[in-house]
């Protein structure tokens, strides 16, 4: 039984645990992503520092509201907090869209210039946090750090093998599962909701059927802000708060939105623990595992890696690759990009 | 027109003194990037040398010296190059007390300093390929080569029982040739690497990276890193997963920071830097709190370097590079009088009568081979949160 048990626990440990909170992390973003390729039909590149300026508004309020001697130990007081950073990315993403997205709407751009405009909205947000917060690492987690440690693990289970669940990790799985289970029900079963979803099928016909264009252009940013401010504060709460990180952190959220099929929410899901658990188990070392299930030295000396842990970026991108060519319109048909 | 311009060119002339002009030497440290919670009280180092030199007034007949600033990011070899560049052609800097890491150290070596002529003395690059690169004689270094700190390194494994350890380095010079160091050493001591495998600074999740060394396994994990950056993570990531439990921390990882970031999960690390008990370690650590900084890690090698600088131009009475070059080594070493911290005054004056001078600095400075301090360690543990020496070697 130990002998089937311990590599299980090890996998846990390593993969499943870690698996589960990046994957959510990366499912929200990419949800965020997907929706505005939906409703407004271009991908937006600023996404990833939405993500940031959220986490950071969230950071700030943290530091006000510990001034003031408010916390909700043993939980971290970014929870409390994490309604003003949504309230701050709400206002951000109408003021950009007002200010930038709205003019090349009117305009009826190419989703190319759209992109692009993306890009260059990515950038000036980016100067724009690290002029407010500074470059520099910040760890805002005050609450318990851990929900099971491994060590105690090990002396409950009598097992060679620890399982720690950090706190952050648990609170990322259970504050994603709400957010997604509200926004789809806020989907399918809302008259706004639906009304959104008949905008980005077809505008034309949405406009004809008498539904306000610059209330479901509104929504959507409304609902994406949210969505990127709590996907931003939950990795910075996991992980640590590191302005340049969430940079290089859109190329696995629009990989996750893509191979999904962008433009569907559940895809989005589906694909953020796609590339999550892929990123995880092909830079796996299975040495110890293979120890466990065929006895010791049976593969040598070697790690039984697939991937060096360097390519860990590279495997989103060969999905994506991978997905493209089969089918591009991702796992959950989606718009073919 | 004319006229007023000449004159204002005159006039310029002028306001210079031909005699006793003041000297710029360049500090170029990484007071931004992974190292930047050390860079502050290193340049402090190599200030306060150049302060008492000037205030002396035996510096070259009364000269002042005049300290210039210039940031070496430590790892971005294009922006270090850059700065380099300037301090030399627009401050016009004599000397450079600097680079800091070993990469952009050696991008500054080849790229600015050898076609420039200028001397360049690190206080901190350790990499083992600065011992055989190509200078010209205009390279130097207070600190002594990872050659000789992956050998102490392993010596105290060795001694700590440890039999199998893993190894995450940064990725770059100076975390390869540390690793490569360590690794030679510990398995001709016996021991046995498991795994020896890189991180990249500037992520933000470590965790696959320590899922990997946690599966090759080992009693230890040395981290050959950076304090502030990836080393920080991998041992944050290390302890969330509860893979490994006692570090092995060489010198780019030991500040006050790590252990105030990591808490108590870190105590009964150990690790090394570079450092000795001599007289000069604790004359320096005085004036270091009477000047109102911390003598972190690397600021006596920074106040050595400059002192060299000083004493090699005083004895050359030339602030050219390719002049006093030649007299780095003969003020380090014997023959002489022995010159501690806060006696640069006394080693201008026998300089300037012609005598000879055995530089000891904060570091028991003693320039062997190519121009690199031969070396002493102090090990440390850390105890309560607190970076405890234990012994010297």
């Amino acid at each position: 039984m130990e002998m089937l048990l311990n590599p299980l626990v090890l996998l846990a440990n390593f993969v499943l645990v870690p698996g589960l909170a990046y994957g959510s992390q990366l499912a929200l973003g990419a949800l965020g992503v997907t929706m505005v390729y939906a409703v407004l039909n271009f991908s937006n590149f600023s996404h990833g520092e939405v993500m940031s300026f959220g986490a950071m508004i969230t950071i700030l309020s943290t530091y006000w509201l510990k001034s003031i001697g408010l916390s909700i130990s043993p939980l971290p007081t970014a929870l409390l907090a994490l309604p003003l950073g949504i309230l701050g990315t709400i206002g951000l993403c109408l003021l950009l869209d007002r200010l930038v997205f709205r003019f090349y709407r009117h305009q009826r751009a190419s989703s190319v210039t759209y992109l692009i405009v993306s890009i260059g909205v990515m950038f000036v947000i980016g100067g724009v946090i690290r002029f407010v917060i500074g470059p520099n690492d910040r760890n805002f987690n005050d609450g318990d750090r851990f929900l099971l440690k491994a060590r105690e693990f090990k002396e409950i289970s009598g097992l060679s093998e620890g399982l720690a669940i950090k706190s952050s990790q648990a609170i990322t799985v259970f504050t994603a599962v709400i957010v997604v289970a509200a926004i789809f029900w806020f989907l399918n079963r809302t008259r706004t909701g639906k009304s959104m979803r008949a905008y980005a099928d077809n505008q034309d016909l949405a406009l004809l059927s008498g539904i306000n264009p610059d209330r479901v252009v509104s929504i959507t940013w409304i609902i994406t802000a949210g969505l990127a401010a709590v996907a931003g504060t939950l990795y910075g709460l996991d992980k640590s708060y590191k302005p340049l990180v969430y940079l290089h952190l859109v190329l696995p959220i629009f990989a996750a939105a893509i191979v999904g099929g962008v433009g569907n929410p559940l895809g989005a899901i589906v694909g953020g623990f796609v590339i999550a658990f892929s990123e995880l188990l092909l830079t796996f070392a299975y040495k110890k595992v293979a120890a466990y299930l065929f006895g010791e030295g049976l593969f040598g000396d070697g790690l039984l890696q697939i991937l060096s842990t360097d390519y860990k970026f590279a495997v989103s991108f060969m999905i994506l690759v991978v997905v493209l060519l089969i089918k591009p319109t991702g796992i959950f048909s989606g718009k073919s990009l | 027109m004319k006229k007023t311009l000449a004159l204002a060119v005159t006039a310029a002339f002028l306001a210079t003194p031909a005699f006793a002009a003041d000297v710029k030497i360049g500090v170029l440290l990484g007071f931004t990037g992974p190292i930047e919670s050390l860079t502050p009280d290193m340049a402090s180092g190599a200030e306060l040398a150049m302060k008492e030199a000037s205030e002396s007034g035996a510096f070259m007949g009364g000269s002042k010296i005049i300290s210039v600033r210039g940031d070496s990011t430590c790892v971005d070899a294009a922006a270090a190059t850059a700065t380099a560049e300037r301090l030399i052609t627009a401050d016009g800097v004599s000397a450079i007390m600097g680079a800091d890491c070993s990469g952009v150290t050696t991008a500054v070596l080849q790229n600015v300093a050898l076609a420039k002529g200028v001397v360049m003395i690190s206080p901190s690059a350790t990499s083992p390929a600065l011992s055989t690169v190509e200078d010209n004689g205009l390279f130097f270094r207070t600190s002594p080569s990872d050659a000789r700190q992956g050998q102490v390194l392993a010596e105290i494994l060795k001694e700590k029982g440890v039999k199998l350890a893993a190894i995450s380095y940064t990725n770059n010079d100076y975390g390869k040739g540390l690793a490569a160091s360590i690794q030679s050493n510990f398995e001709d001591l016996g021991g046995k690497v498991t795994i020896s495998t890189s991180h990249e600074d500037g992520k933000g999740d470590y965790g696959a990276e320590v899922a990997a060394l946690a599966q090759a396994g080992g009693d230890v994990l040395i981290v050959a890193g950076y304090l502030d950056q990836g080393g920080k993570g991998v041992i944050q990531a290390s302890i969330d997963a509860g893979a490994f439990d006692v570090f092995v921390l060489p010198d780019g990882m030991i500040g006050d920071s790590l252990p105030a970031a990591i808490g108590k999960d870190l105590n009964g690390s150990y690790g090394t830097l570079p450092g000795t008990d001599s007289a000069g370690a604790a004359k320096f650590n005085g004036l270091a709190t009477a000047a109102g900084f911390k003598p972190g890690p690397y600021a006596p090698q920074s106040y050595d370097a400059a002192a060299l600088m000083i004493l090699a131009m005083q004895a050359s009475s030339s602030s050219d590079s390719l002049k006093f070059k030649t007299k780095i080594t003969d003020v380090a070493n014997l023959p002489g009088e022995k010159i501690y911290p806060g006696e640069l005054a006394k080693a201008l004056k026998i300089l300037a009568s012609g005598g000879d001078v055995d530089y000891v600095g904060a570091t028991d400075v003693e320039l062997i081979g190519p121009g690199e301090s031969a070396g002493a360690f102090q090990e440390i543990m850390i105890k309560d949160q607190k970076i405890t020496p234990v012994r010297y070697r």
